[in-house]
C-alpha cells in the first residue's frame, strides 16, 4: 500500500541544515497538508519525496518500496506545481499524453486514460488548444490531469493555487476534494494557506524552521494547538495570546495579568500537572467570546474592557477590546459590532474549556 | 471633415540641435559603410576602359553583366580557370555539415550544462569561457597535427570539425543562457514525466528553441561562410570555400589587375550571408530580444 514515511530526514545546503532528522508518516489515502510559513523546509520535503533533491541521510518509504535512490520517474509519483508548468508547445493533450508515452502504454490505454482525465476534468473542449490560450483555472485543471492519468499511487501538489484569484481558488478548492473523495489517492500537498489546509486536509503537518510542530487532524491542530508557534499561526484572525502568570486561589486555579485583571481556569484543561507561580500564555480564539451575556454562568470567565475599535469584515465583525494595554479580538454579528462605539465598556464571557494555555517559557501547551 | 474632437492638438516635433548632431553621426557611421559599397557596385558593372580613366565614383557608362559572368564562369584561382562557381559550391559543402555539427553539438551541451545536474558543470563552464578568448591562431598547428592524426586534413570534415570545435565556446554559453531561463518547474514536471534525456531534449527543449536558434543560425552561417583562414589551412586542394577562390583571384603578381571582376567576385562572395541575413533578419531581432517562454 502506497503508505508514505519519512524517517531521520537530513537535508543539507553547504553548511546550512534545512530538515534535521525529519520523521513523518503518511497513511494510504490520507489528504496531507504541510503547512508553514515560507522557508520552513515544506518545499523542500516535497522536492525529496519528488527526488527532485537529493537527501542527505535519512530513508524515504512509498508503501514497502525504498526509493530514497531511486529517480523520479521511477518513484510512482505526479506531481502539479504552483506555475502549473505545462509544457508551452505542447496541446493540451499533448500535456497529457507525454508522461504516459514515457511509460510506454500500449496506445489503447493512453488514450482510455487521456479521456477519462477530460471527462473527469471537463477537459474536452480544450484538448487541441495550447497552455498560452487557456485560463488560469484552465491550466491548473489540465496540471491536475495530467498528474491524474499517470495512475501514481501518491499526488504531490506544489502551492497550486497560490496564482489563482480568490473564487477561482475556492472553486478549485472544491474540486481537488472532491476528487480525493472519488479517487481517495494519497496526496501530499503543499501550502502556505491555511483556509486550503483547514478545508481539503485531513491530516495537517504545521512546519517552522524545518521542524513539525504539530501534526495532526485539523480539528486537533485547530483546538489543540502543541504550542505557541502552531497557536499563533492557525486561525485567522488570529487567536489572541496574552502572558500571564499561573496563581491558586481558594484551590482555584487562576491567572493573574500584568494589571491584576485575574481570570479563572476553573473547567480548564491540563495536559500536565503544572506548579502556581508559572508565567505562561493564554489564548483566546476570537470567535469563542460571548458578548452580552447575562450573569456569570458556571464554566465562563468574565472580562469586562473598553472598545478600542471595530472592523467589519464582511460576514463578520472584529471588536477591538482593551486588554492589558494590548489588542484583544473579539468575534461579533455585524448588527451588535455597529452598535458598538468605541470607548464604550463591553462585557465579554469566554468558556474557560476552550481556553488554551501554553508554558511561557518553552511555548508548549499545558 | 470634421474638427470636432480636436481639442488639444499636438504640436509637431521640431528637431532639435541634440537630434541633428545624432543624424550626422549616423549617416558618417553609414558613409563609411556605403562609399566603398557604391563603389565596390559600381566598378563591377564598368568595362575596363572607363575604370582606367580612374574616375571610381562615376557610374558605368555602359552597364554590363560581363564582369560578373566572368568571375562566377571563367576566373582563374590558382591552376584552375572555372571561375567562382567552384569556389561557391565548395562552401556550400563545407557549410551545411560545419553548420550541423556546430550547432548540434554546443546546443546538447548547452541543455546538458544548463538543466541536468552534472558534476564539474561550473569549472567547465568557466573553462568553455575562458576559451572563448583563445584566438584560433594559437591553436592553428596542434588543431593541424590533431586532424592529421585524425587522418582527415585536408578534407570537408577537417574544417567542419575545426568549425564546430571553434563556435563551441561561446554557442555553448549562449544555448546554456537560453535554456536557464526555462522556468524549473517544466523541467521538474519533465523530469518526473521522463526522465529520459534525449526524450526531454527532442520533445519539451527542441521546440522552445526556435528563436535562439535563428540567432545562432545566422552567427554561424555568417561566420562560416566568411571563413577564410579554417578554409586555407584546413582545406585540400578540391575543397578550397569561396573566400579562398576570391582571395587567389585578387592576388595578381603579373598582368592587369581586372577591378571589375575583382568586385563582381567580391559581392558574389558576399551575397549568400546577406541574403540569409535579409531573410531572417526579423525572426534574428525577436530572438535576440525574446527571453525563454514566458507562462
Amino acid at each position: 500500500m502506497p503508505r508514505v514515511s519519512f524517517e531521520h530526514i537530513v537535508k543539507r545546503y553547504g553548511a546550512v541544515t534545512v530538515l534535521d532528522g525529519l520523521n513523518l508518516d503518511v497513511e494510504d489515502g490520507d489528504f496531507l497538508v504541510l503547512l508553514g510559513p515560507s522557508g520552513c523546509g515544506k518545499s523542500t520535503l516535497l522536492n525529496l519525496i519528488a527526488g527532485l533533491q537529493d537527501v542527505s541521510s535519512g530513508r524515504i518509504m512509498i508503501g514497502d518500496r525504498d526509493v530514497t535512490e531511486l529517480d523520479p520517474k521511477d518513484r510512482g509519483l505526479s506531481m502539479v506545481f504552483q506555475s502549473y508548468a505545462l509544457y508551452p508547445t505542447k496541446s493540451v493533450e499533448g500535456n497529457l499524453r507525454f508522461g504516459l508515452a514515457a511509460r510506454k502504454l500500449p496506445k489503447e490505454e493512453a488514450d482510455k486514460r487521456i479521456q477519462w482525465a477530460a471527462d473527469l476534468l471537463q477537459l474536452q473542449p480544450l484538448m487541441r488548444r495550447k497552455p498560452s490560450e487557456l485560463s488560469g483555472g484552465q491550466r491548473q485543471r489540465v496540471a491536475i490531469g495530467r498528474a491524474l492519468v499517470k495512475h501514481a499511487d501518491v499526488l504531490l501538489f506544489d502551492e497550486p493555487l497560490s496564482n489563482l484569484d480568490a473564487k477561482l481558488r475556492s472553486e478549485m478548492r472544491l474540486e481537488i476534494k472532491k476528487l480525493h473523495d472519488t479517487l481517495n489517492p494519497t496526496i501530499i500537498y503543499v501550502t502556505h494557506d491555511q483556509i486550503e489546509a483547514m478545508t481539503m486536509a485531513t491530516k495537517i503537518a504545521i512546519m517552522q524552521d524545518g521542524e513539525i510542530q504539530q501534526f495532526g487532524t485539523p480539528d486537533d491542530v485547530y483546538e489543540n494547538p502543541a504550542n505557541l508557534f502552531v497557536a499563533s499561526f492557525i486561525g485567522s484572525p488570529a487567536m489572541n495570546l496574552s502572558p500571564a502568570r499561573l496563581e491558586l486561589k481558594a484551590g482555584n486555579a487562576t491567572a493573574t495579568f500584568g494589571d491584576g485583571t485575574q481570570l479563572s481556569l476553573v473547567g480548564a484543561t491540563f495536559d500536565h500537572a503544572v506548579q502556581a507561580g508559572r508565567d505562561i500564555m493564554v489564548g483566546m480564539r476570537p470567535e469563542h467570546f460571548i458578548m452580552d451575556a447575562t450573569g456569570t454562568a458556571d464554566g465562563h470567565s468574565m472580562l469586562q474592557l473598553p472598545v478600542i475599535m471595530v472592523e467589519r469584515t464582511g460576514s463578520d465583525a472584529l471588536i477591538s477590546l482593551d486588554f492589558v494595554g494590548e489588542h484583544l479580538f473579539v468575534r461579533a454579528e455585524p448588527d451588535r459590532a455597529a452598535r458598538t462605539k468605541t470607548g464604550e465598556t463591553v462585557s465579554v464571557h469566554y468558556p474557560t474549556a476552550k481556553l488554551n494555555l501554553f508554558d511561557a517559557q518553552t511555548g508548549l501547551r499545558l | 471633415m470634421s474638427d470636432a474632437g480636436v481639442m488639444f492638438p499636438r504640436k509637431p516635433r521640431r528637431i532639435r540641435g541634440r537630434s541633428i548632431a545624432v543624424i550626422v553621426f549616423l549617416a558618417m557611421a553609414a558613409m563609411f559603410f556605403c562609399v566603398p559599397l557604391y563603389v565596390l557596385i559600381v566598378t563591377s558593372f564598368k568595362d575596363m576602359d572607363q575604370i582606367r580613366e580612374g574616375a571610381i565614383f562615376s557610374l558605368p557608362i555602359r552597364w554590363t553583366w560581363e564582369a560578373w559572368r566572368f568571375a562566377w564562369f571563367d576566373a582563374c584561382s590558382g591552376l584552375s580557370c572555372e571561375g567562382l562557381q567552384q569556389g561557391f559550391w565548395n562552401s556550400v559543402v563545407i557549410l551545411v555539415p560545419s553548420l550541423i555539427a556546430s550547432i548540434a553539438v554546443s546546443m546538447i551541451t548547452g541543455y546538458a550544462l544548463a538543466i541536468w545536474d552534472i558534476k564539474w558543470a561550473g569549472p567547465f563552464l568557466f573553462l568553455l569561457f575562458l576559451t572563448a578568448f583563445v584566438p584560433f591562431q594559437i591553436i592553428m598547428y596542434p588543431l593541424i597535427r590533431l586532424t592529421v592524426m585524425m587522418g582527415i586534413y585536408g578534407s570537408t570534415t577537417a574544417i567542419a570539425f575545426v568549425h564546430t570545435v571553434l563556435a563551441m565556446p561561446v554557442l555553448t554559453l549562449i544555448f546554456r543562457n537560453f535554456y536557464k531561463d526555462i522556468p524549473s518547474d517544466i523541467i521538474k514536471a519533465a523530469i518526473m514525466d521522463s526522465g529520459s534525456f534525449w526524450r526531454i531534449f527532442v520533445e519539451i527543449i527542441l521546440p522552445l528553441s526556435g528563436n535562439i536558434l535563428i540567432v545562432v543560425l545566422i552567427l554561424q552561417i555568417t561566420s562560416i561562410w566568411n571563413d577564410y583562414l579554417v578554409g586555407v589551412t584546413f582545406g585540400g586542394l578540391g575543397t578550397k570555400p569561396m573566400t579562398v577562390h576570391l582571395a587567389n583571384m585578387v592576388t595578381v603578381s603579373t598582368g592587369t589587375v581586372s577591378y571589375n571582376v575583382n568586385m563582381a567576385a567580391a559581392l558574389l562572395t558576399a551575397i549568400p550571408p546577406l541574403v540569409i541575413y535579409f531573410v531572417l533578419g526579423k525572426f534574428f531581432v525577436q530572438g535576440i530580444a525574446a527571453g525563454a517562454i514566458k507562462g
